[in-house]
């Protein structure tokens, strides 16, 4: 071979490695995920206990529309998921989780809902890196927080405790998790909560 | 162009080639020795403890002690949407080792469940059908020691006759296609292409 072939060779190999790297950096930021570091565990004082009528609620969904707590109301059981804001790191791995239950979820009569307070678009970009999520996912934006106040797991910097609360059918408070905000909830405790509520 | 500018960009272009290529296998390669060292509960289930073909006999095991010449690790999470996405291809690898007698029982698969309870993995287990075995990180131990650490990550093991062994793969990501994240494997660590002794 002429030594410009060669030379050609050498180029061709050459660029398609530095396409490899920069591929490998785009698919590092794909990730995107905004790391808080280690948080104080919670930062809220609980404004609703076991046993208490779950204050109602309307919130705007990703998907479009509003979600009304109190038309659940004698048909589902519904496990509130608040999760302290979009793109951040345990809140990343957790709904995507209870993506792949919604069987868990249906054997125990229960629908899901996702709040945090980020707006709309905000957590329609966010949602959407995590597939198709069977449950609806809805913003507490404005009044900022307001929903999660009045539960009180609204943290003094503006976002939300994370938070597991069941509503048994009757609209009364059956469990109540706020959770070290650094660690994801078991998904168990979960199931479990919601096992004995069949009994 | 002179000469000189083409022989610059031959070494830069070249430079970048082989950088790259080992980028390719290994990324932060102590997170195979550190794995290495962590102990695990052995599994309850009988199916994924005649699988490991676990040398000790105790309650917990290290990586070390799976009976195989090859090990191919996945640091998945049942929280992970790309761990879902990339579980029927695990699957399916899992299928091509196991079909090639000079491959089965020598080059084995085993999932670790970065933070995950005993119960999340075998949520995982039964959502995904896994066929190989799936081993919590109930304490956090790996989420711990691991720092850093994306999902999934694979890391693969040769293990030598004299009880030692290399970590020839570390990387985070998936892969789409089975036979040739397989091959890969094997050039990797050197195991014969008609299988080890």
């Amino acid at each position: 071979m002429k030594r410009s072939g060669w030379l050609c060779i050498l180029l061709l190999f050459g660029v398609f490695a530095l396409s490899q790297n920069l591929s490998a950096v785009s698919k590092a930021l794909e990730g995107s995920i905004y790391q808080v570091g280690k948080l104080q565990p919670t930062d809220s004082v609980l404004k609703v206990k076991v046993g208490d009528t779950a204050p109602d609620f309307t919130l705007k969904a990703v998907a479009g529309g509003g979600v009304t707590l109190s038309e659940y109301a004698g048909k589902k059981k519904v496990v509130i998921s608040f999760v302290p804001a979009a793109w951040t790191p345990v809140c990343s791995d957790q709904w995507p989780g209870y993506n792949i239950v919604k069987d868990l979820f249906d054997a125990n009569d229960a629908i899901l809902l996702g709040i945090t307070v980020d707006n709309i678009p905000s957590l329609f970009a966010w949602t959407s890196r995590m597939g198709e999520l069977w449950f609806p996912v809805l913003s507490d934006f404005w009044p900022h927080g307001a929903v999660a106040d009045t539960y009180g797991v609204l943290r003094t910097d503006g976002t939300a405790e994370r938070a597991i609360i069941i509503v048994d059918k009757k609209g009364i408070i059956r469990y109540i998790d706020v959770h070290d905000i650094n660690e994801r909830p078991p998904l168990e405790s979960i199931v479990n909560a919601l096992e004995k509520l069949q009994e | 162009m002179n000469k000189g500018i083409i022989s610059l960009l031959i070494v830069v272009l070249g430079m970048g080639f082989w950088t790259n290529l080992w980028s390719v296998s290994i990324q932060r390669a102590e997170y195979g020795q550190q794995l290495a060292e962590m102990q695990f509960a052995v599994p309850e289930d009988q199916q994924a403890r005649d699988y490991l073909g676990l040398k000790g006999k105790g309650d917990v095991f290290k990586i070390p002690e799976i009976d195989a010449q090859v090990v191919i690790v996945e640091i998945f999470s049942m929280y992970c949407p790309h761990c879902q996405k990339q579980a029927p291809a695990v699957n399916d690898l899992f299928a091509v080792i196991q079909n090639q007698s000079g491959l089965k029982g020598k080059v084995k698969i085993v999932g670790m469940g970065v933070g995950n309870s005993a119960f999340e993995v075998g949520i995982f287990k039964k959502q995904y059908a896994i066929p190989f075995p799936l081993i919590p990180d109930e304490k956090q131990a790996i989420v711990n020691t691991l720092s850093g650490v994306v999902t999934p990550w694979f890391i693969g093991y040769r293990f030598n006759k004299d009880g030692s062994y290399n970590v020839f793969y570390s990387k985070p990501g998936g892969f789409s296609n089975e036979k040739e994240f397989l091959a890969t494997m094997l050039e990797l660590s050197g195991f014969p292409a008609g299988g080890g002794s």
